[in-house]
């Protein structure tokens, strides 16, 4: 049976060879290794999850007044799109829990994206060379954090429309081109053309899915191309690699946390509640709530929004840069950049031009560690600051005062993380180093 | 099609007659020891897993159902848990682990490099005028790739800001509430809070929605070219943010004096706070200019009316936004 099948493949495709080599390929066993698979696996329940939901969702501004199910909105005028959406949630058999499983799915894919990322960061597997598969990743993250943005601004509540609000005046606040981008992108000044919404659905269904699809297959090209990164434990060296192969090795593993990456994703959907959009209502320009929040991978924007003092820079009375560029558009090109020029920055200031296949420790390199982390500091600050309403809402703490407290921690953390970091780095180093003479005497006694 | 049964049920016996028994091959697998408990409980696993997929299928073939969501996603969770435990199981106990080691595939491929190089050096030999043909070929590509994209204008109005500072307020445009009905001024009282809207235009533009608030005439720090823009201390200012474009929805007023001692319109999305007395000057947050004041009379029957257009540009700005002046 499986002789024939391998002989009815092998006859007409050829790939025997190729078949046999992925079967033997070899993983180098670390659990953070699995971080970009989880990222995978969640894109492919967002890919299923997504296609159910495309079957029963309406992309239209056109105004309906609401008579389903859910009694509390019903005589309210509202646009096909959110009215399509709460009738997923209340009149779609199973359509909730689709819904859901999608929009935890969006939030865990982003999630597994970052900290696969940081790992990849920390112990310097993107050196060349794999540099080439950092910036498509980096690449991919950019992409998953526009996907995830209009995914959920579609549904036209009243929380999206609040963040498609901030969204088309922070395109707006860009020098010179501002004005030209949002009317190209929203078709005419704000709420937009209808066809606005066109855009986003074509966009969030079809366009960005097709480009992270295209760089995941090139990712995982590069990937295999290269093999997998190591860390230095027994036998490996920087040209001999160490792992389980695909098959049969492998495969149950990958399965395995295939399988538990849906069965999260499904329990979360089915149990835990997400953007109860039911209760949000649906948006008017005139109309805002407190306590607003986006989804999590947005919250180091928003938090840089409310951060920025009140500052636009202006000609005789003329506006240049209105304040939302600030926070809304320079603070993540300025971090992205940062990341997409690190491996060249790295090569330039360490001259290491070498090819590495074995992974750092953090601590191997203190530096490139200790400028990750206050990097990250620099975005954790913003990101913990976005929250800051809500800890004004439950703990009664002044938002004004925590406002003040992290334009502080912003300029002031990351120096210290740096100074911290680096000095713990050598310090481990250095204990490492007392640790093995203290070995080698013992020996030798 | 008898004749077909009988010659397949020979061929399959044949066949069966036939096989013998496989001799000992050489494996490429280590061959490990069998695990009966382990196997026994992946069998169990799996049969969970189909037990609970069956679940979902009965929970979703049910109709009415309490809980429903959560019972579809616990069915569909655990029967994907117990794939996920079943593939453990068999990483673990019931397939071989084996390390092996192999080279890194080497870094790079020198004598290809060249011969691509040279590939394309060479065809490229019958071309003589390198820096005509370089040009020519950019010539090409550019117009075209601009033709191709020039279609992309249509996506918007270009080099053609006149929209954004349009509103439909005009000299005598009553507010009106939600309802379409107009507002009294006697009825406007302090510490509370009002949306309004122009009467008969649309409401879902940036230029149309308004706040009112009434403050003490006395407490009013109006500029001077504001005289009579506030019947009675009744204030009207553009409900959306200057800063991002989100409605105004907070009222801060009244409130523990030492902190705030005024009252403050505030922008629940990034918490510009916006001061009414002076004219919607910006007191904390990002907001780059002052809120939009929009001028008010009352008429003679009592009702609010604007007594012309917003104090400046509504909405949150863009490069180029005029401070002062908004369109008559």
């Amino acid at each position: 049976m499986i002789k024939s099948a391998v002989r009815f493949l092998d006859q007409r495709s050829g790939t025997a060879p190729l078949v046999r080599k992925t079967l033997r390929y070899l993983f180098p066993d670390h659990w953070s290794f699995l971080l970009g698979e989880v990222a995978l696996y969640a894109f492919v329940v967002l890919v299923g999850t997504g296609i159910y939901l495309t079957l029963f969702f309406e992309p239209s501004t056109a105004k309906t007044v609401y008579h389903g199910v859910y009694a509390p909105l019903r005589g309210v005028e509202m646009t096909h799109a959110y009215r399509s959406t709460v009738d997923i949630s209340f009149k779609v058999k199973a359509g909730l829990l689709i819904r859901q499983t999608h929009h935890w799915a969006a939030n865990i894919f982003v999630a597994a994206i970052v900290l696969h990322m940081l790992r990849v960061f920390f112990t310097g597997a993107f050196r060349k060379p794999r540099d080439l598969t950092y910036y498509i990743g980096l690449t991919m993250l950019t992409v998953s954090l526009l996907e995830g943005y209009l995914g959920y601004s579609m549904v036209d509540d009243l929380l999206s429309g609040m963040g498609l609000a901030i969204g088309y005046s922070v395109a707006l606040s860009v020098p010179f081109v501002g004005a030209e981008i949002a009317q190209l992108v929203w078709g005419a000044p704000f709420p937009g053309d209808p066809q606005f919404w066109s855009r986003m659905y074509i966009a969030h269904v079809f366009l960005l899915p097709i480009l992270i699809a295209t760089l995941i297959g090139l990712h995982l090209f590069l990937v295999a191309a290269r093999h997998h990164t190591q860390f230095r434990q027994r036998r490996e060296s920087e040209w001999r690699l160490v792992g389980v192969p695909m098959f049969p090795g492998q495969a149950p593993r990958s399965l395995g946390l295939f399988f538990s990456v849906c069965a999260v994703l499904f329990l979360l959907g089915g149990l835990v509640q997400i953007n109860p959009i039911w209760l949000w209502g649906p948006y008017e320009v005139s109309n805002g709530t407190n306590g607003a929040q986006p989804d999590w991978y947005l919250g180091w924007l928003i938090g840089a929004l409310r951060l920025v003092p009140s500052f636009d820079v202006t000609i005789g009375g003329y506006t240049l840069v209105p304040n939302p560029f600030w926070g809304g558009a320079l603070f993540p090109l300025a971090v992205f950049g940062i990341l997409f020029l690190w491996p060249a920055l790295e090569r330039r200031f360490t001259s290491d031009q070498a090819f590495h296949n074995l992974l750092d420790r953090p601590r191997d390199a203190p530096v490139r560690t200790a400028l990750g982390a206050a990097l990250f500091t620099f975005v954790f600050m913003p990101f913990l600051a976005g929250a800051s309403d809500r800890v004004f809402i439950s703990l009664g703490l002044s938002y004004n005062w925590q406002i003040w407290f992290f334009r502080a921690l912003i300029l002031a953390g990351p120096p210290v993380t740096y100074v911290l970091t680096k000095r713990v780095c050598e310090e481990l180093l250095a204990g490492e180093v007392v640790e093995q003479r203290r070995r080698r005497v013992e020996a030798s006694a | 099609m008898r004749r077909w049964l009988v010659s397949a049920l020979m061929l399959l016996l044949g066949r069966r007659g036939r096989r013998l028994p496989e001799p000992e091959e050489e494996r490429v697998v280590p061959a490990g020891a069998r695990d009966a408990r382990a196997e026994s409980f992946f069998v169990l696993l799996l049969f969970v897993a189909a037990v609970c997929a069956a679940g979902f299928i009965a929970v979703y073939a049910i109709g009415e159902l309490p809980h429903r969501t959560q019972f579809l996603g616990l069915a569909l969770g655990l029967a994907f848990a117990g794939l996920a435990a079943a593939c453990i199981v068999a990483a673990r106990h019931l397939v071989v682990t084996e390390e092996l080691e192999e080279e890194y595939s080497p870094p790079e491929h020198l004598d290809e490099q060249e011969e691509v190089v040279a590939i394309v050096e060479q065809s490229g030999s019958r071309f003589t005028r390198k820096r005509l043909v370089k040009l020519a070929a950019g010539a090409a590509g550019g117009t075209l790739g601009a033709a191709l994209i020039a279609p992309a204008v249509s996506l918007g109005p270009i080099l053609d800001t006149s929209a954004f500072y349009e509103t439909p307020w005009r000299r005598g445009r009553r507010l009106v509430d939600d309802a379409g009905e107009p507002f009294v001024a006697s009825e406007i009282v302090e510490k509370l809070f009002y949306t309004a809207f122009p009467e008969g235009a649309p409401r879902n533009d940036f230029g149309a929605p308004v706040v009112v608030v009434r403050l003490q005439p006395a407490e009013l720090r109006l500029p001077s070219d504001r005289n009579g823009w506030s019947p009675g201390g009744i204030l009207a200012f553009s409900k959306i943010c200057t800063h991002a474009g989100c409605a105004i929805s907070l009222y801060r007023t009244p409130l523990f004096p030492p902190a705030s001692p005024r009252p403050a319109l505030v922008c629940p999305c990034h918490y510009s706070t916006f001061d009414p007395s002076t004219g919607g000057d910006v007191i904390f947050g990002p907001a780059g200019r002052p809120l939009p004041q929009l001028p008010l009379y009352v008429d003679t029957r009592g009702h609010v009316r604007a007594a012309g257009n917003f104090s400046g540009p509504v909405g949150p700005s863009w490069w180029g936004v005029r401070l002062k002046d908004a369109r008559p």
